[in-house]
């Protein structure tokens, strides 16, 4: 198990670097200098010169490429051109929102997207089977900033509107008066705040997740180790849940690695529209700002993210499946 | 024996048939046909009722738009119209004549009752959006007296309501039907070019270079396809050429490798080494006996593909990184709603549902296609 993690790990460097390697192209081959947005009109050209030495902007390309890797790789971002801090500092600020947003939809996409799919496929061709088919469908074809944007109108400003019970707040991470709460209620507010967002990025993966699972049970329902679970007379809840579902799975744990690139995706339109403070938000404001060590920086985390997360997914799969280690 | 009568009665349905088509084929019982021939044909004669002012005027205004629109209503007409007249002329095909792998996929996929709705909404979308110039009810940038129609709700006169410069959102969300589904065209045949050629050379050169290729590609795809993309085209030109091409040009990777998958499997194959044997290059034996066989997955991802790259498109547009304004997009409509939810709910409202139809079209017939085309995928057991 631990060189199998060995070998995936070492795999994963050189993506990393090629990933790498292709921001700091796509962006030296853009048009536009990045110190444009530095200066007005009115500064000497010596003083753009300098500027543009300061930044070894003046070097030939491969020796910035060559400097910018190293720092990379220690971990130095650089500093961001427009909120005069470290870029590092910047991420630091952002990351822990971004997380806090992603990982608990990846358990709720997990969780509701195969509670559905076993359903689907143990009542195969009911009612609630056929209904349920259409519903994830729907929600699947739907682009996460539309889903968003409808959830704030329906459940935060209408809801308020027409008095219902329960609206909540269709921007930010915590209320004003934050401060001031108690303990108690800090942690209801947090996840007042949490609802909406997380919902719109679950609804769209666990619909994907429950098609999936439930076209994979009804096909290992059909093999012949579930057959002789129910020849010597199991109960049909250990046959469904322990024979079934497990091996059903596993290919699952694959799919949620692939759906990290959506998921990111879906984080970039949410965190905009629910101005949630998170590395989505910070890549569309400093694309605005033309501000290149951030937009780096970030697209680079997005990507590294993936590659992380689909090393976790390898490896839970290597560890719930026992015949890929050995391959 | 009674030839002459049959023939007789043969003709006067034809004549039927040339007055309504559809009819023809009602009266000899073939129900099915009639179904979609009939309301096709009356769809057709309403449009040319309501929109003859409009085909008159089109010599007069001559714009590409309207002349493209006229094309089409002509095309589609006597599509129909023909259609339906050699259509009856032609023998009923024996129930097992059918042979080819196309063929019994054909079969298959006319069984999936929701892969048909999804291809009709398909077709019907694409019909819209080249006659829009004829049933848009608005000019989409005519900004009327604003102080009378901004922010009009739905209503008779406004089906989607007005947004805030007065202008019809019906009309808008027709015009941006042809941004969005032309893009999504489009991206998707470069994407699935490009995928094919590349998995096909990976698979059947093996080695180094499906290695090299191979890493390329995952690469690609751990990249959030939306954060590549706001790189490009935020620091690039935002145009609509642009947007299509690098649209195009990061969707491939998922085609590349279910093409490289199969060839690597199908280059084993006999007919593969007799191809060799007799000498042929390894450009035709790539372009003319790998590629033909490994079209219908290809097929499917491309259906699904349209629909991916319409969404991304919309997204794009909707962070006011789409084609520039004032051509609407299904994404800046949306946008343009964004802040105005509560008092106008109904501008970010319509040109979502419609990405939502789009969408949930393309997929349901992708999903009909592969279950017709590839009965190792089914979603369905």
């Amino acid at each position: 198990m631990a060189a199998f993690v060995l070998r995936r790990l070492l795999g994963a460097v050189p993506l990393l670097l090629g990933i790498a390697t292709l921001i700091f192209f796509v962006l030296h081959l853009a048009p536009g200098d990045p110190t444009a947005s530095l200066f007005g009109p009115q500064v000497a050209p010596e003083v753009i010169e300098q500027t543009r030495r300061h930044f070894g902007l003046d070097q030939p390309i491969h020796v910035q490429y060559v400097k910018w890797l190293a720092a990379t790789v220690t971990g130095n971002f650089g500093w961001s051109l427009n909120q005069g801090r470290p870029v590092a500092d910047v991420v630091l600020d952002a990351l822990p929102n971004t997380l806090v947003l992603t990982i608990t939809s990846i358990v709720l996409v997990f969780l509701l997207g195969t509670l559905i799919g076993v359903y689907q496929a143990v009542r195969q061709y009911s009612t609630g089977d056929n209904v349920l088919t259409v519903v994830a469908l729907f929600f699947y074809s739907m682009p996460a900033f539309w889903l968003a944007l409808m959830m704030v109108l329906i459940f935060s400003l209408k809801a308020y509107q027409w008095g219902w019970p329960i609206h909540f707040p269709p921007t930010g991470v915590t209320d004003i008066n934050y401060e001031f709460l108690s303990p108690a209620a800090k942690l209801r507010d947090r996840l007042v705040h949490l609802v909406l967002p997380v919902t719109t990025l679950t609804l769209a993966l666990a619909a994907g997740i429950a098609r999936y699972t439930r076209g994979q049970m009804l096909e290992v329902v059909r093999q012949d180790y579930i057959r002789t679970a129910r020849a010597k007379g199991l109960p049909e809840r250990t046959v469904i849940l322990k024979h079934a579902l497990r091996n059903s799975l596993l290919p699952v744990i694959t799919l949620l690695g692939l759906y990290l690139p959506f998921l990111f995706s879906g984080t970039v339109f949410v965190e905009y529209i629910f101005a949630w403070p998170g590395m989505g938000r910070v890549i569309v404001e400093s694309i605005g700002r033309r501000d290149y060590p951030v937009i780096m920086a970030t697209s680079f985390i997005f990507a590294a993210l993936t590659v992380v997360g689909n090393l976790l997914a390898d490896v839970l799969y290597a560890w719930a499946d026992p015949r890929i280690r050995y391959e | 024996m009674h030839g002459p009568i049959r023939a007789s009665a043969m003709s006067r349905t034809r004549l039927i048939s040339l007055l309504a088509p559809g009819l023809g084929h009602l009266l000899v019982g073939r129900r099915a046909a009639a179904a979609i021939l009939l309301p096709a044909w009356l769809l057709l004669v309403i449009l040319v009722i309501g929109a003859w002012p409009r085909i008159v005027g089109v010599p007069r205004t001559g714009s590409l738009d309207d002349w493209i629109a006229l094309g089409t209503l002509a095309t589609a007409l006597l599509a129909v119209w023909g259609y339906a007249y050699y259509d009856l002329q032609r023998p009923a095909r024996a129930a097992d004549a059918a042979v080819s792998q196309w063929r019994i996929a054909m079969r298959q996929f006319r069984r999936n009752r929701l892969a048909l709705i999804g291809l009709g909404c398909i077709i019907l979308l694409y019909l819209a959006t080249l006659l829009t110039p004829f049933i848009a009810p608005y000019d989409p940038i005519a900004q009327r007296d604003i102080a009378q129609t901004s922010l009009l709700p739905p209503s008779a006169d406004h089906w989607f309501g007005t947004d805030r410069f007065g202008r019809d959102m019906l009309s808008r969300v027709l015009y941006g039907a042809r941004i969005s589904l032309a893009i999504g065209f489009i991206a998707t045949t470069i994407s699935i070019t490009v995928g094919t050629l590349l998995g096909a050379i990976a698979g059947y050169a093996g080695g180094r270079i499906d290695a090299a290729l191979m890493r390329f590609t995952d690469m690609v795809l751990a990249f959030p396809r939306l954060v590549l993309l706001i790189l490009i085209v935020a620091l690039f030109e935002q145009s609509l050429v642009v947007i299509t091409l690098v649209l195009g040009l990061t969707q491939w990777p998922t085609t590349t490798r279910i093409v490289r998958g199969d060839v690597l499997s199908l280059r084993e194959r006999e007919f593969i080494q007799a191809a060799r044997a007799l000498g042929f290059g390894h450009v035709r034996i790539v372009l003319r006996h790998l590629v033909p066989n490994v079209l219908a997955p290809v097929i499917v991802s491309a259906t699904l593909g349209i629909g991916n790259t319409i969404v991304m498109e919309a997204g794009l547009s909707f962070l006011n990184l789409g084609p520039p304004p004032p051509t609407p997009t299904w994404g800046n409509l949306v946008a343009d709603g964004k802040d105005r939810l509560l008092n106008a709910w109904w501008i970010a409202t319509f040109p979502g549902m419609a990405i939502v139809l789009v969408v949930l079209a393309f997929n349901l017939v992708g999903d009909g296609l592969r279950d017709a085309l590839d009965p190792r995928l089914r979603t369905q057991g």
